[in-house]
């Protein structure tokens, strides 16, 4: 190659790259300023910018699709089910890569099927009738720490082993108990892998949509996405009021990510390319 | 040391009880209510054997095009994927300007709800007011201002890009970081013997990303085979039920009450992972897969 065919094909390689993420970007954008237009305006659905900037659309929208209550549920079931998920799943993979007897090496491979296997929605609600947890807070909370276990467990259980074993053994000789051992001395060195696992936990539970489908019908207790999608059906023509609560419903997840993006990037690729 | 003093067991009998108790019994349940005429409308549970299998294996119903759907979703969606985002990460890793502000965009989809990304392109491909037929028409193009989500040529290749939209991005950073574990003087060797791009791709890049490759696929294919959300939020199965897959096909059994055949779909839908779930657990477990 030429020095000016190698110049051409450089322009036209940042060209393709800017054009793919102008792809990406546009529909943001168009949601984004549209929910700041007029009725009238965001029906043309243009990248105009708007004649004036209606920020009482958002006011508009967290009124009438009931956001407050929805946001605080997404909230709690997000928050509750990653802590207790976290604590669960740093146990479980504490013991079970410290201690590979033929036992926890076959559980551990148990619980990464969970990764893969689907859940038999309708038989899972059985269940849930039978132990009272349906259509309960605590019953959603519950299930999302477990759907949360197998993978957690994987993340977490790779990074044990860069926990030196010495530690344990030290902490043992100086009277500690095992519980006392893990959560002081063990725990707060596997922090790197606990926020990934937090941060992912976190997004795929706000996320979610399926699961509350099917195991939440009180209106009460629906997640955002829950909220967003009865809202599109009922105010199909308000496209501002839609995009709002559109923009309202990423906000939390995009601010996550904006704060933990390296643990979030190299989280989802570690998870994905960790044996 | 005394080694289950150090480690206890019950370390994992929370983990493993909510796993078991939310996870897999219900699955196993599950395979038992296939085999009864579960439904909302009576009380009485009564075993029917194989009249749920034979109700979705037989012909006359459409149960057969929904698993043959899943499939066809599956494959087409990763290739979709995989191949674009290949290419992507390849341009990615090319020192061009503003390389980390590129990757970063195209990854920002992936973090995104299914759900929201449905309504986002619902709007946007809305056959009267989206972004997308306003633009063919503005430009005198309105031959190709088309009922994107309804019309039966274009349901399918609509939910494609919607999904590659979302996904490409996080194949491709899974792509990036093989590429980072691939050696430079492999290429300088390469450039040496006047090697071009072609044969550098088929000899160096594509048979070290084997791992990256490999998970790509599995997080693909289990994807696929599971996929919900983006097909209720865009079509929910529709135009008629041309674009049902099993999960989207389960809700509709479950919303009619029609439980028993819900969770016969289902068990097919387990049996059918839980078989290929053993084999790439194995595969997963083996070292050689880390990077």
């Amino acid at each position: 190659m030429t020095i000016n065919q190698k110049v051409i094909s450089r322009i036209i390689k940042q060209l393709i790259a800017c054009i793919l993420s102008g792809i990406v970007l546009v529909p943001f954008l168009v949601i984004i300023v549209n929910s700041l237009k007029t009725e009238s305006e965001a029906a043309l659905m243009d990248l105009s910018l708007p004649k004036s900037f209606r920020w009482e659309n958002y006011s508009t929208a967290i009124e009438r699709g009931k956001l407050v209550t929805s946001f605080f549920n997404s909230s709690l079931y997000s928050v509750t089910a990653t802590i207790i998920s976290i604590l669960v799943n740093s146990m479980a993979a504490f013991v079970l890569s410290r201690r590979r007897t033929r036992l926890n090496q076959f559980l551990y491979l148990f619980i990464l099927l969970g990764i893969m296997l689907p859940i038999n929605y309708i038989a899972l609600i059985r269940v849930m009738q039978v132990l009272h947890l349906l259509n309960t807070r605590t019953g959603i909370i519950l299930l999302y720490t477990a759907i949360n276990i197998p993978f957690g467990t994987f993340i977490l259980y790779g990074f044990v082993e860069t926990v030196p074993r010495e530690l344990d053994e030290a902490g043992l000789i100086d009277g500690a108990s095992p519980l006392e051992l893990f959560f002081k001395i063990v725990f707060p060195l596997l922090k790197p892998a606990v926020v990934t696992v937090a941060l992912l936990s976190f997004m795929g539970i706000w996320n979610d949509f399926m699961l509350p489908l099917y195991v939440l019908n009180r209106t009460s207790h629906w997640p955002m996405t829950l909220a967003v999608y009865n809202f599109f059906g009922q105010y199909q023509s308000e496209w501002n009021l839609i995009f709002a609560d559109i923009v309202l419903t990423c906000l939390p997840v995009f601010i996550v990510y904006l704060l933990g993006q390296k643990w979030i990037v190299s989280g989802m690729v570690a998870g994905a390319i960790k044996g | 040391m005394n080694q289950d003093k150090m480690y206890p067991q019950y370390f994992t009998f929370m983990a493993l009880g909510l796993y078991i108790l939310l996870f897999i019994i219900p699955s196993f349940i599950g395979i038992y209510y296939s085999f009864t005429n579960w439904n909302r409308y009576s009380s009485e549970i009564r075993f029917t054997g194989l009249e749920n299998y034979k109700a979705i294996f037989s012909s006359s119903g459409n149960y057969l095009s929904y698993i043959y759907n899943t499939f066809k979703f599956t494959v087409i969606s990763n290739i979709v994927k995989i191949i674009p985002a290949l290419f992507l990460a390849i341009l990615l890793s090319e020192n061009l300007k503003g390389e980390n502000m590129h990757r970063a965009i195209l990854f920002f989809p992936a973090i995104l709800s299914y759900l929201v990304i449905g309504l986002i392109f619902r709007s946007i491909l809305h056959p009267q007011m989206g972004l997308v037929n306003n633009v063919f028409r503005s430009l005198g193009l309105d031959f190709m201002a088309k009922s994107w989500l309804a019309d039966p040529k274009w349901v399918w290749p609509s939910i494609y890009m919607v999904d590659a939209w979302r996904g490409v991005g996080y194949v491709m950073t899974i792509f990036i970081a093989g590429l980072h574990s691939i050696p430079k003087y492999y290429y300088e060797a390469a450039d040496i013997d006047g090697a071009g791009f072609l044969p550098k791709l088929t000899y160096i890049t594509i048979p070290m990303l084997k791992p990256a490759i490999t998970i790509n696929l599995v997080f693909g294919i289990t994807y696929g085979l599971r996929v919900f959300d983006i097909i209720f939020v865009l079509t929910n199965g529709g135009p008629g039920r041309m674009t049902e897959v099993i999960n989207t096909a389960v809700f509709k059994e479950f919303a009619l009450g029609t439980y028993g055949v819900g969770t016969a779909l289902s068990t097919i839908l387990f049996m059918f992972m839980g078989f290929i779930s053993i084999v790439l657990v194995r595969l997963m477990n083996r070292r050689e897969i880390g990077l």
